[in-house]
């Protein structure tokens, strides 16, 4: 890397992690990402190694599953997360959420929709008890399905 | 026998504003929001590859917690900038400096060579600031 000046190399490879983190639904690919940078290809494919640990593709797969987490925690369908993540085929989605998360996204859709119904219902489960009870939540008639008992748990 | 650290708090002087720069800028996931009320609301974050830590953006606000006048003084000590909560690690500081910066977070020191490493410092909207470290690579 030595070649460049450091800020301007930094910046431009910044550039293009940027590029990847706003563009990760579109069909985009290496020569896309690398003329971001005004890198060769290989080039910057060695770069963007270096300085975030992962290739730029895999980057953009991680990207796409971080997205596809946050969508699925917000009740999208599987297949609506899929398209809108810029994943064309259902399966690969799926295979590939699987093995970075370890379940699939419709048991995952499953598990976060349970977790949210249990947040709406008892928040209190989900808060350690010293500061429920300094800011008087405990008393609230809101919470009162909490026990105390329960709290002390966390 | 004491394990580990679980919830640390940051004290926020306004939570939206503290979820957009956590969350948006420096890209944390939202572990826990729940609204406590009609005007509470319990809202924790997590570093990228930290889920086990959840930091709690806690609201400074007159209440059962807070005096007016613990208010007024903490106010005022957040935007001094006279809390540091904690130090956070990355793998590459010079690209997450360039990052942030061009997100729009303000940088109190940028990054420099010490001898434990190279180390920025930044301030979060309310004004807690947090060093951002990279170790020296063995």
């Amino acid at each position: 890397m030595d070649q460049y000046p450091r800020n301007y190399l930094y910046r431009r490879i910044v550039q293009s992690k940027l590029f990847i983190d706003t563009h990760y639904a579109d069909a985009i690919d290496i020569d896309n990402i690398s003329n971001e940078a005004y890198f060769s290809k290989f080039h910057f494919i060695r770069i963007f190694k270096e300085i975030y640990e992962k290739t730029p593709h895999q980057y953009l797969i991680t990207v796409r599953i971080n997205h596809a987490i946050t969508f699925l925690k917000e009740g999208l369908s599987v297949s609506e997360v899929c398209s809108s993540v810029g994943f064309e085929s259902l399966t690969s989605f799926s295979t590939l959420f699987k093995r970075t998360v370890g379940v699939s996204p419709s048991n995952f859709l499953l598990q976060e929709q349970q977790r949210k119904q249990q947040v709406a219902e008892k928040p209190l489960s989900y808060i350690p008890g010293c500061f429920a009870f300094k800011q008087e939540w405990t008393k609230d008639s809101n919470f009162e399905e909490v026990s105390f008992a329960s709290l002390t748990d966390l | 026998m004491i394990k580990r650290l679980t919830h640390m708090c940051v004290y926020v002087l306004n939570q939206e504003s503290a979820f957009d720069f956590y969350v948006n800028k420096l890209g944390f996931k939202v572990h826990t929001d729940a609204p406590m009320g009609s005007d509470n609301r319990w809202l924790t974050v997590t570093p990228p590859e930290q889920p086990e830590l959840e930091i709690t953006l806690f609201l400074v606000k007159e209440g059962p917690m807070f005096t007016k006048e613990t208010v007024q003084m903490m106010t005022q000590l957040i935007k001094n900038g006279t809390f540091g909560p904690g130090v956070f690690e990355c793998s590459d500081i010079y690209a997450t400096y360039e990052e942030l910066k061009s997100k729009g977070v303000e940088f109190k020191k940028a990054p420099k060579e010490e001898f434990y490493g190279i180390e920025a410092l930044f301030r979060d909207d309310s004004g807690n600031w947090f060093s951002l470290g990279q170790k020296k690579k063995s």
